[in-house]
């Protein structure tokens, strides 16, 4: 196995590319070092991309932030800017293990980890991100939900690296949120997670809606029942209790270790409940 | 598979080592640094008990490759005391009875410390949400966070 | 020398002081040396390779590949240790549970070890040993295992305890009954029954540190082990045992221990390590992974608990009765035996009856945890006695006073106490503030009792007195928790010495006799026993020094407050002569100053202890939270009582993640889900608030100051008082343990159909 640490994104696409056998791209690593201590993981070349310039930079542009895929989470949270304008990113990437894995664990890699778990994957979904791909051949930007295929899977071709998650120019009036079901506190793997985006109109009624929901399926999964049920309401029960149907019935969860299907399906609607009234509260509604 | 020249900087130190392209910070500094204080419980970034400061971020060596060291600055536990001198917070650890069998105390410590460094007056809900961590199985916690909340009000100057 | 182990009512000076522990410094500095952190040259890595199949016959083992692979120094399976198939059974069960022989009878357990340069080398290795399973059915849990049509997992098991023996093998090893009365005349008297079935998952002790050692044969017959244990003089016997050495020529040193909670009591990879060693000719280190703890190393018994208890209306308890299954993994133990006696130990009961059936599964087998088989039945028995209570409109610390054991009761396991805590515990816990606090919405408080037998047993010292008067006192018992802090304090306090003067060490296997290890929370107990009959000893020969430095005679002298002293004015009063002015004259009166002791500390002093809880259920996610937490326990007299807080904390805090969260998660293969911390969820930081503590001090009239052991009883009454909080706080009952959020909510919604 060869560790290479390149300096340009294109010197880091072109070890990819000619990679015979098994690469992977090392960020945060929180992921990649736990698979490589297991007895039967393999690999040929792993590619440390944190000395490519801008890869740990959050920057700000007119249309919203620019976050290399280096940044760490607890970088996210350091940046004033980005929490103001997506509280509910920022506090989803926060949720992701601990303290310990916070300071080193990035989007990117929880995205490209693709499991449907994963707690910044929501909220990035209903923020409507999307992800800057670098390969072979040249730049690409896709929608978060079309990077994740399946659990452990994704869309990216040999060589391709995503280089930036691009999140856009928070709406005036818009509010997002994240939460997650866990057993314990900390440290733990979501059971469910929900990522909500709401934009309010003058009158504090939802114009638009973007809801997200975890671990309830084999991706992370974009819920148009649900928005439809928000958007033309004020938050009240009727739109909530919509909300909360929609989403349980969305929910396509299995029976693991972590939760059984009808706790999982219940609780979706039960969080959507609880993130709609957060984002609502962010995005100036009462 | 042949190995990385490594260079750093750990508890003020210049260290060069070299190690295999797969091979842990905890590894490297357990198995060839000599530096036995960061401990594995897990080896899967879930205990804590390896915590060591990589660049002022806290981080569980084990999750960290040997090679990603290079030019970074790394503190561990034996790095803590100054001299003969031990830092508040392991002063704190005894006088409080924050240890029983003491396998999760350097992480304990090594969190702790990152936590006073970024927030000298946490709350005990602060205190608890970061060391969450932490993994210890004797004490309960109750101790542990008598000790941090002692030792930061000794390091803000108050009197304990 | 005689020992007079009875207790004397005196003023204490340094024993019940909170002085710094000794083993302090290097702990927080990183210095001090757990299993893994010992290596020897030219040591060797050791893997192990495990069955992944939950039930298989080995067919074959072909290790030729990987012995022939770079770096690979030797590979043992069961074929390279002992037969002791037709030998004595347990010393069977535990080397076929370090190795197995004909059949994998757990995922995880172990086929063949491999010895190598590196760890790299032993992995590649592991790779390269063939094995052939023949897949068997295969049966986990404790109900499914007893059913008529479950796999018979040894057909060399009937049924041990019923009379007529059975006449077919099955999965139920051993049945043991206790109690006394005519429980069927006890509940014709009673006016309210309640009769529940109830279920705990198997947890694992959890501590922080894997199984580690470092072992070393010589060709000469000698041996040297390095490992963390809670008892090394038991690990050199049973490896000596297993592996055929002699006793006395194998070293076994004890590593700082990081955790063990009776764990660490059990061999695993103890006698793979030496066996590898015996096998390469050189020092072989081997270190399990979390995985390989999980998979492989101690858990506690799954259980099945039906209890009934009937009661008058006026609070008597008329009759009990519980049949307790707890499985034991591939082997026949005691695990349901020791439950059966625990049950109903907290109570005072005409009739009583209790039936443990021990179950096997292809599950690990069984360690010791903490107070081991007790919580699981406390669990059962004082959930059904909350329900009573209620049912009869008592409150529940009442009910519970109103029958509780005191001096003179014979307990449903046979003994008559003597002077016990359970009354004062309960009676603390009607006062606490705690029990009056207010509560809020959806929150529920409840409260239970546990007992705990403790354990004396067989223990040695060696207390020496140096020539500047200090004092080194060498143990025998592994300080898993501070005890050689406590220990210097008795020592101290005996000697009547400062606390700074005495450095207490952990003795290894060659210089100390031997010692039963620190498990029955007899670490303390006993150990101080022994370090009092130690110091007395030292005592009388500087009293006999004294008098050699005075010219007087022996009876003469007496020994006060660390100070020989002439007795009466006919010797001029002499100034007193202190330790270290003894110490000082010792190689002109006779050489070097010491006391001994060996013995065996009787007495150890049954334990009982009220917990209190508060807790927080969210209706809608059935998510609970754990808002307050009072430890009441007996210690008889606490000699270090920050440690003896810190193990009421210990013990409630294992016992809350039991309660909520902590299980084995076993797949339809067999194959164990969860093997690692992050879905096998002990509890972090934040999901606990402060514990309190009140001490309670009911001198055990078998210790000269009153100890009793105090590490295990707390870990008792959680599983209980969390569960009787759930159930008061959503008014439903919770019987199957851990209540974690998906029982709860399902809980919930099957109340809401209804």
């Amino acid at each position: 196995m060869r560790y290479e640490r390149p300096e340009t994104i294109e010197a880091a696409i072109a070890l990819l590319a000619d990679a015979e056998a098994k690469s992977f791209v090392l960020a945060g690593g929180t992921d990649l070092l736990v698979r490589m201590q297991n007895d039967t993981f393999e690999a040929d070349l792993i590619v440390d991309i944190k000395s490519i310039e801008g890869m740990d930079a959050v920057t700000q542009t007119d249309d919203g932030f620019l976050i290399g895929a280096a940044v760490s989470a607890a970088a996210l949270s350091e940046n004033a800017a980005l929490v103001a304008e997506w509280p509910g990113v920022v506090e989803a990437a926060n949720l992701i293990g601990s303290t310990q894995i916070q300071g080193r664990c990035t989007m990117v890699g929880n995205l490209c980890n693709a499991s449907p778990a994963a707690d910044s994957v929501p909220a990035l979904v209903a923020a409507d991100a999307r992800v800057r791909i670098a390969g072979p051949d040249g730049s690409r930007e896709v929608a978060i939900l079309d990077i994740p295929t399946y659990p452990g899977k994704t869309s990216l071709t040999k060589g391709e690296i995503i280089v930036a998650i691009v999140l856009p120019k928070a709406a005036t009036r818009s509010g997002d949120a994240y939460l997650r079901f866990t057993p314990r506190t900390e440290m733990d793997i979501a059971v469910v997670g929900v990522g909500i985006n709401l934009t309010l109109d003058e009158g504090g009624v939802v114009a638009a809606a973007r809801i997200a929901l975890g671990a309830v399926g084999p991706t992370v999964s974009l819920v148009e029942e649900a928005a439809k049920a928000l958007i033309g309401s004020k938050l009240d029960q009727a739109a909530l209790d919509a909300l909360a149907s929609a989403c349980s019935a969305a929910s396509n969860p299995i029976d693991d270790k972590r939760g059984t299907i009808a706790f999982r399906k219940q609780v979706a609607g039960v969080l959507a409940r609880r993130v709609a009234q957060t984002a609502y509260t962010r995005a100036g509604g009462k | 598979m042949s190995s990385i020249a490594v260079a750093t900087t750990i508890n003020d130190d210049d260290v060069e080592f070299l190690c295999q392209p797969d091979e842990t910070l905890l590894d490297v500094l357990r198995n060839r640094l000599g530096l036995m204080g960061a401990k594995e419980g897990c080896g899967t970034g879930d205990c804590g008990a390896c915590s060591v400061i990589m660049d002022g971020r806290l981080v569980c060596a084990c999750l960290v490759l040997g090679a990603e060291a290079q030019g970074r600055t790394i503190e561990t536990i034996e790095g803590m005391a100054t001299g003969s001198e031990l830092h508040p917070l392991q002063r704190k650890f005894i006088e409080h009875a924050a240890l029983q069998c003491g396998i999760c105390t350097p992480g304990f410590l090594m969190a702790a410390k990152a936590l006073l460094a970024t927030n000298p007056n946490p709350t005990e809900t602060e205190i608890r949400f970061w060391l969450a961590g932490n993994l210890c199985r004797c004490t309960g916690y109750d101790k542990i966070i008598r000790a941090v909340q002692d030792a930061a009000a000794e390091m803000r100057g108050e009197i304990s | 020398m005689s020992f007079d182990a009875a207790y004397q009512s005196k003023v204490l000076k340094s024993v019940g002081t909170r002085p710094l522990r000794p083993d302090g410094v290097d702990k927080v500095t990183g210095r001090a040396r757990y299993g893994a952190d010992f290596n020897m040259p030219g040591q060797l890595v050791a893997r192990v390779l495990r069955s992944p199949h939950a039930h298989a016959k080995i067919k074959s083992i072909d290790t030729s590949r990987a012995a022939a692979a770079k770096g690979v120094k030797a590979i043992i399976t069961a074929a390279d240790l002992p037969d002791l198939t037709d030998g004595n059974r347990s010393l069977f069960a535990i080397l076929d549970n370090c190795m197995a022989r004909s059949k994998a009878m757990y995922d995880g357990h172990a086929v063949a070890a491999v010895a190598a340069i590196d760890e790299k080398a032993a992995k590649v290795a592991l790779q390269l040993i063939e094995v052939e399973y023949e897949v068997l059915p295969h049966v986990v849990d404790v109900d499914a295992a007893i059913l008529p049509d479950a796999p018979v997992l040894n057909d060399t098991i009937f049924t041990k305890g019923v009379e007529p023996i059975p006449k077919t093998p099955s999965n139920v090893a051993n049945q043991a009954e206790f109690g006394h009365g005519d429980v069927e005349a006890g509940f014709m008297q009673a006016e309210v029954i309640v009769e529940r079935s109830y279920k705990t998952e198997q947890t694992h002790q959890g501590y922080i540190e894997p199984h580690a050692c470092v072992a070393s044969c010589n060709t000469d017959g000698t041996a040297e082990l390095w490992v963390c244990t809670q008892g090394h003089f038991v690990y050199r016997q049973t490896c000596a045992d297993l592996l055929g050495l002699e006793v006395s020529k194998l070293r076994v040193t004890s590593s700082e221990i990081g955790g063990g909670f009776g764990g660490k009591t059990h061999v695993w990879a103890e006698p793979v390590a030496l066996a590898l060693s015996r096998k390469a000719g050189r020092p072989v280190k081997l270190v399990m992974s979390r995985e390989e703890v999980f998979r492989a190393s101690g858990p506690t018994s799954a259980t099945s608990i039906d209890v009934k208890i009937g009661t008058k209306k006026d609070g008597t308890i008329t009759a009990a009765q519980a049949t307790l299954r707890y499985t034991s993994g591939p082997y026949p133990d005691t695990w349901a035996e020791i439950g059966a006696m625990t049950s109903f130990a907290c109570y005072d009961l005409k009739n009583v009856k209790t039936v443990g059936i021990e179950v096997i599964v292809n599950r690990p087998k069984v360690a010791a945890y903490r107070a081991p088989s007790a919580p699981m039945a406390a669990f059962a028995v004082e959930s059904a006695i909350d329900e009573l209570a209620h049912k009869i409109g008592m409150d529940a610390v009442d009910f519970r006073i109103k029958n509780a054991a005191k001096e003179g009761t014979r307990a449903s396991y046979g003994p008559i106490y003597g002077p016990i805590g359970i009354g004062p515990t309960l009676e603390a816990a009607k006062t606490h503030p705690h029990m009056s606090a207010p509560l809020g919405k959806n929150q529920g408080r409840g409260m239970a009792c546990g007992f705990w037998f403790n354990f004396g047993g067989q223990t040695c010292t060696d207390l020496n007195v140096s020539a500047d008067g200090t004092v080194t006192l060498a143990v025998g018992t592994v300080d898993v928790g501070g005890s050689r802090a406590s220990l210097s304090l008795i020592a101290a306090e005996e000697l009547g010495i400062d606390y700074q003067d005495i450095k207490a060490v952990i003795a290894d296997t060659s210089t100390l006799g031997y010692n039963d290890m620190t498990d029955g929370s007899r670490g303390t107990f006993s150990s101080s026993m022994a370090t009092i009959s130690a110091a007395r000893n030292a005592i009388e020969v500087m009293r006999h020094r004294a008098a050699m430095m005075w010219d007087i005679p022996p009876e003469d002298v007496y020994w006060e407050d660390g100070h020989a002293v002439a007795a009466g004015t006919k010797h001029g009063n002499r100034a007193p002569l202190s330790v270290k002015e003894i110490a000082a004259a010792a190689g002109n009166t006779g050489g070097p100053i010491a006391g001994h002791s060996e013995l065996v500390a009787d007495g150890a002093g049954v334990s009982f202890a009220t917990h209190i809880c508060d807790i927080q259920v969210d209706p809608e996610t059935g998510s609970s939270r754990i808002l307050r937490y009072t430890v009441i326990q007996d210690a008889g007299k606490a000699v270090h009582p920050a440690y003896v807080e810190g193990q009421y904390q210990g013990g409630a805090a294992q016992g809350i993640g039991w309660a909520l969260n902590e299980e084995y998660i076993y797949g339809s293969d067999g194959r164990l889900q969860n093997p690692g911390f992050l879905d096998y969820r002990i509890p972090v930081c934040s999901d606990l608030p402060m514990i309190g503590t009140q001490i309670l001090e009911i001198p055990n009239p078998n210790h000269p100051y009153g100890v009793r052991g105090v590490g295990e009883t707390s870990i008792v009454p959680p599983l209980a008082a969390v569960a009787n909080a759930v159930s008061n706080a959503i008014g439903l009952r919770m019987t199957h343990i851990p209540i974690s959020p998906p029982r709860i909510l399902a809980a919930l919604n099957d109340a809401a159909r209804n």
